[in-house]
């Protein structure tokens, strides 16, 4: 049996014909408009906490420089200073492309941001951040998933080999990470599709994974291909390209997670230079390499960068800092109407528990604003299905009319 | 030797749930009496130890330490340009210190692959990710198969509270954790520096090592236990000006670096009392009853499934309880458990394991280091590298998504081909299976267009997948 003829019949024809299978939302949502599909939405969790007074320092809030002391960078325009946003926050002197964004009225700050979750366990903040329930444990799947069964339907990848619970749950997620390996044999895949018929877990997934790779192979990301160059970059930007090239496939995913981790920075976390200013950097440089890739459908790509929580204002005894409660998200891309601040500043003077920024921004009203605006996820849906209890924080306006 | 389907079913739910998946003839050698197979491992301290001369000694480990500090991160910390030489030490010492890693992965799959006490292995795999060390950061590469070998191998015979005292004393999770540089402010080293406390190691013993999350604990009992934890470090060159009796590597309390005074936890009062202080602190939380159901939920969840029978919870948590954490009792009431045996296959097996059972259903008896190490790179379950201080997740919802079962089938796909095969995957199949193996899956096998492709599929079986 000889499946593949020059490559005449793809994966996914030989599935059909041999496992008798249809694969879920491959065509899905052909009656909605083009325009509809293409509005592509990217989610980039950075796991271990991002210390946000680092990434969007508030240079100019009064009490900024004395509480953070050795941290605290230096007013823009001193070397090493921060990027100015206005006259009170700035951004990271790493997170150059991201001030670009800025001026170009692309990129807006959330800050004091955090999720419904008050303790500092990053795996339990880590939860309640990706269901998107009130509380750790409270859902089982996550508020992404949950989002693209709102019409049109539309799928999400994860770039990763695994599922982050974000994107868990019953709408069709798949997961895929650029592969060294041989491809698998297509008469092997289709025995064992026949052999999964039953299977709830494997089968689903090997389909999933057999549609995904077909999408990345077509758009030149074949077994073996190169999206990055790791030892110089390292490897956040590859996978951040990997990201932007299934989503311009003209059957590509809806949208795409990237989680990036090693925000935890407990110790020797540097100011201008050092640990935690080159994760900024390899940030930076992933979104930039993200909006490249991208090329014309930034102008219709939404990118939402988030943590679990922030960190502690002060600088710990280790010249790191500790788990926190209020943090920064960013969000950017064609459509965002940049150049602003989102929510409100509770200012440093006074601390939650005397040690953290106060959380007076729900993610979960940033998170709802791009589904709603966006996705056009209507406002019941929000309520009962993705953010159930988030009650009736909103940010309106977050994207151009 | 006569032997029921019973049996040989039992040992095959033994050596794959419980073990490293059979080798073949592995099923004839356990038997009629599978749960008598496990509980020979339990007591017998001999079969967890991993004594390799090849593998490094603590004073290498900590020499090799010594060297990268002085070459890499003396180079890593000034990038200027024009710092060749320091680059040049910087890499050879890194090239040093990845080669005692990997030799410690190799000998760790050298073990699983080929031996008989295979739950032995499962059991030093649960307790060395309950109790995370990752190689993760620079500092800790050196420590991480160290610490297993160390702490873990040698703690599976006696109490949790013992087990979880080495496990805090030990260079690996005292660096991975940044324990060891932090500083009471108010000691006599904290008033003349300008640092302090680090809360990390405290946070994850009291979130991950005993009570959990939610095991009722606050903001106050992390740093205060904190602060009674300072003074806990490691012998690095500084520190020996202190101690100048202690070896380089070694566990040391340093008075100087202790943050005085009495200090409450949980709402109990700890009197100053230098490194007896955190100790007392420890002994209360390895008695504590989250401790007991936190480490009850794992274990089941980890051998039963991902959503663990509330009575199997229960039944470990009263051993616990009464054995006051004795890690061979626990060990025996989870082979007791009435699930033990149940055919229904609830576990998704990790990388790892899925990994070392196909290598051992082969019967091959060593493999290319490097061969491993791609293996491990490709499923992404690198040994001693686990993403957080949770250590690896343990449900399948995390181990079978998409794009993992196909980087698992591309994987079976080059084993098969590379493998010479001398007997029929079918027959392979059967040896490591039993009559776990479904007739419809035996027969897929049979009737594959090629060896290969058999052993693919057999790999990749529903079955094979699970345990």
């Amino acid at each position: 049996m000889n499946m593949i003829v020059g490559g005449s019949i793809t994966r996914r024809a030989a599935l059909s014909v041999g496992g008798g299978l249809v694969l879920t939302a491959a065509g899905a949502g052909a009656a909605f408009s083009a325009a509809a599909r293409d509005r592509k939405f990217v989610l980039v969790i950075l796991r271990g906490a991002l210390d946000g007074l680092a990434a969007v320092p508030a240079f100019g809030d009064p009490n900024y420089a004395s509480l953070r002391g050795r941290l605290a960078l230096p007013p823009p325009g001193a070397a090493g200073g921060v990027l100015p946003l206005d006259a009170t926050f700035g951004l990271h002197p790493r997170l150059s492309f991201l001030h670009e964004e800025w001026k170009a009225g692309a990129l807006a700050v959330m800050h004091a941001a955090s999720s419904p979750y008050r303790e500092r366990s990053h795996f339990d903040g880590q939860d309640v951040l990706e269901s998107g329930g009130a509380a750790v444990f409270a859902l089982n799947d996550g508020w992404l998933n949950r989002a693209l069964a709102a019409s049109p339907p539309r799928k999400a990848v994860a770039i990763a080999s695994a599922l982050p619970l974000v994107l868990r749950g019953p709408g069709p997620a798949s997961s895929y990470a650029p592969s060294f390996a041989r491809p698998a044999n297509e008469d092997t895949i289709v025995r064992l599709m026949d052999l999964y018929a039953e299977d709830a877990l494997l089968g689903p997934a090997l389909a999933s994974a057999v549609e995904t790779q077909e999408i990345a192979a077509a758009s030149g990301m074949e077994n073996g291909a190169k999206t990055g160059n790791p030892r110089a970059e390292g490897e956040w930007p590859g996978l951040a390209r990997a990201a932007a090239k299934l989503l311009a496939a003209p059957e590509g995913p809806a949208a795409a997670v990237l989680a990036f981790d090693g925000w935890d920075t407990h110790a020797n976390q540097g100011a201008a230079e050092g640990l935690l200013a080159n994760r900024l950097a390899g940030l930076d440089a992933s979104l930039k390499a993200l909006k490249e890739s991208l090329g014309a459908i930034y102008a219709q790509t939404v990118i939402v960068v988030a943590t679990e929580f922030g960190r502690t204002v002060a600088v710990n005894g280790t010249n790191g800092t500790d788990h926190g409660t209020g943090g920064a998200a960013f969000v950017l891309g064609g459509p965002v109407k940049g150049g602003r601040i989102l929510g409100d500043w509770p200012g440093l003077s006074a601390l939650h528990q005397s040690r953290d920024i106060q959380p007076a921004n729900d993610l979960r009203a940033l998170f709802a604003a791009v589904l709603e605006e966006h996705w056009g996820v209507g406002k019941s849906a929000m309520a009962s299905k993705v953010f159930p209890g988030a009650g009736a924080t909103r940010i309106s306006g977050l994207l151009k009319a | 030797m006569q032997r029921t389907e019973g049996g040989i079913l039992n040992a095959a739910i033994a050596a794959n749930r419980f073990g490293l998946g059979a080798r073949p003839g592995d099923l004839e050698y356990i038997g009629g009496d599978a749960r008598g197979w496990l509980k020979s491992q339990i007591g017998r301290a001999d079969a967890f130890l991993l004594n390799d001369p090849a593998l490094p000694s603590r004073a290498e480990a900590s020499q090799s330490l010594r060297r990268f500090i002085r070459g890499a991160m003396g180079g890593a910390a000034n990038t200027a340009p024009g710092k060749e030489a320091n680059q040049t030490e910087a890499i050879l010492g890194f090239e040093t210190f990845t080669a005692a890693l990997r030799a410690e992965i190799a000998a760790r799959a050298a073990r699983a692959l080929t031996t008989q006490t295979s739950f032995a292995e499962r059991l030093v795999r649960f307790w060395s990710n309950h109790f995370t060390v990752a190689a993760n950061k620079a500092v800790t590469v050196p420590f991480a198969g160290l610490y297993e070998r160390e702490v873990i191998r040698t703690g599976m015979t006696g109490s949790f509270a013992d087990l979880h005292l080495a496990v805090m004393r030990h260079p690996g999770m005292l660096l991975y954790l940044d324990q060891a540089q932090s500083i009471g402010p108010n000691s006599l080293a904290g008033k003349r520096r300008n640092r302090g406390l680090n809360e990390n190691l405290a946070r994850e013993a009291l979130e991950l090592h005993t009570m959990g999350a939610q095991g009722g604990y606050g903001q106050s009992d992390v740093t205060e236990f904190a602060k009674a934890l300072t003074g806990w470090t490691v012998v690095s060159e500084q520190v020996r000006r202190f101690a100048p009796e202690a070896a380089l590597g070694d566990f040391v309390f340093i008075e100087r670096l202790h943050e005085p005074g009495t200090r409450t936890v949980l709402g109990k009062r700890y009197p100053e009392g230098g490194e007896s202080q955190a100790r007392a602190i420890l002994a209360d939380l390895a008695r504590h009853p989250a401790t007991a159901r936190r480490v009850a939920s794992s274990l089941a969840r980890h051998f039963i499934a991902d959503e663990p029978p509330i009575a199997a919870v229960a039944k470990l948590e009263k051993t616990f309880r009464e054995t006051e954490g004795d890690v061979p009792a626990l060990h025996e009431t989870l082979v007791d458990l009435p699930e033990t045996f149940d055919e229904r296959q609830r576990k998704f097996k990790t990388s790892d394991e899925f990994i070392l059972s196909a290598l051992r259903m082969t019967g091959v008896e060593t493999v290319e280091p490097q061969a491993l190490y791609a293996a491990y790179a490709l499923l992404g379950q690198r040994p001693f590298s686990a993403p957080s201080p949770e250590g690896w997740p343990d449900n399948a919802g995390e181990w079978a998504a998409p794009d993992a079962v196909m980087k698992r089938l591309e994987w079976s796909e080059a084993l098969a081909r590379r493998l010479p095969l001398r007997t029929a995957p079918a027959a392979m199949a059967a040896a490591a299976l039993g009559s776990m193996l479904s007739a419809r899956m035996a027969e897929a096998v049979a009737r594959a267009a090629s060896g290969p492709q058999g052993l693919t599929l057999a790999l990749m079986s529903p079955e094979f997948q699970r345990r």
